[in-house]
């Protein structure tokens, strides 16, 4: 198995930020419904940009990467947790990764991908976007503090 | 943190098999040796089992990843530490476990153990003195 | 240089809580959340190990997953703190590292 086959996107930078404000890195590692670990992280997100921190991204990892997909359809008086996470990037810009490897195994697909694979259908919510583990390495590296919600 | 080099640990606290994420964790373990940080793996709680040696998965259909963690050298991965009482509520002892060793090219390529088995108290030591805890 | 601890699961269904207090160290906290709150009530066959295991830290629970879950903050250990996520954010951002043992 060549474990470094997987591309890494190159290093971003977030601004500097002053005063006392962290930037958190968030890794979300069970799937929506099932666990609460999506919700409180989402909650957590929620707060710590209400704090004035910020969260440049959010990394999806497991059964966690099925949060994006644009198909599920809960009940009308239940949270979409999809949605939920989508207008957060659309506000704030956070950057929402879902694990390549992860997704392959679990049947998350961007376009790319799914064209790429010979699928015929993508499923990615607005906001979602799929790259390599080495996102989740850099947001370690980059942010202030890493917080896993998951099981 | 000296140059920019951050502490990664990644905590080991399941077992292999019955859920993804020990595999899982291993994938991340891999592809963050490209970063050149200084990692260590923790096994702790049933984290310890997935360094059990003899495993066989034939019959069950799933692939025995278990031979990766003797990889893990190659990659510059070469503290792997296991919690003594985690291994004595379980029965086990190190010659339960599989030999997993690097190579010191500092001391003329010597052969070294990746496994150190650590009291509890050493354990807490080794996570408190992280910059970043990956939990699996 | 302090580590801020988070414990989803149940006492009564998981060791992780008992694990992650055999961990932490002085000056630590230990925050329950979800269904780790069912460890910071009082009267149960584990608030003597509790106490016991959690003397040099602080205990802390999110104070949302405990309403949810019908627990009045009166049964509490005493000692507990109840936070709510700005505070658990606050917590983080006040602590050096999160471990958090899932």
């Amino acid at each position: 198995m060549d474990w470094r086959a997987q591309d890494h996107e190159p290093i971003r930078t977030y601004p500097l930020l002053g005063g006392d404000d962290l930037k958190f890195g968030i890794v979300v590692s069970e799937g929506p419904y099932t666990h609460q670990a999506s919700d409180t992280a989402y909650n957590f997100v929620t707060a710590a940009l209400a704090a004035g921190h910020e969260v440049p991204r959010v990394f999806f990892y497991h059964d966690g990467v099925n949060v994006g997909t644009r198909l599920s359809i809960p009940p009308q008086d239940e949270r979409n947790i999809q949605q939920q996470w989508s207008a957060l990037a659309a506000e704030h810009g956070t950057d929402l990764v879902i694990c390549i490897a992860a997704a392959q195994r679990r049947g998350l697909l961007d376009q790319n991908e799914a064209d790429r694979q010979g699928k015929d259908a993508s499923n990615i919510a607005e906001g979602f976007r799929i790259s390599g583990l080495g996102q989740l390495i850099e947001m370690g590296i980059e942010t202030d503090r890493l917080m896993t919600f998951g099981d | 943190m000296e140059d920019g080099v951050k502490k990664f640990l990644y905590v080991n606290r399941k077992a292999p098999y019955g859920t993804i994420y020990a595999l899982e964790s291993l994938e991340v373990v891999l592809i963050g040796a490209a970063f050149d940080q200084d990692v260590s793996l923790a096994f702790l709680d049933d984290g310890v089992f997935q360094l059990v040696k003899s495993q066989d998965t034939k019959d069950i259909g799933v692939k025995n990843f278990s031979p990766t963690f003797r990889a893990l050298g190659d990659y510059e991965v070469t503290k792997l530490f296991v919690e003594k009482e985690s291994l004595d509520e379980r029965g086990l002892t190190a010659d339960d476990l599989q030999e997993i060793m690097w190579e010191d090219e500092d001391e003329d390529y010597a052969e070294k153990p990746s496994i150190r088995i650590i009291s509890r108290t050493e354990m807490a030591d080794v996570m408190s003195d992280q910059d970043v805890i990956l939990s699996f | 240089m302090a580590t801020l601890h988070t414990v989803n699961k149940s006492p009564f269904a998981t060791q992780t809580l008992l694990s992650c207090l055999g961990h932490a160290k002085a000056g630590d906290t230990v925050l329950m959340i979800e269904d780790g709150v069912y460890g910071a009530a009082s009267n149960t066959g584990l608030a003597d190990a509790m106490v016991g295991m959690g003397g040099a830290v602080t205990l802390a629970v999110l104070a949302p997953d405990l309403k949810a879950r019908g627990i009045d903050e009166g049964r509490l250990l005493s000692g507990v703190k109840t936070v709510d996520y700005a505070g658990f954010v606050e917590l983080a951002a006040t602590h050096d590292r999160t471990q958090n043992w899932l």
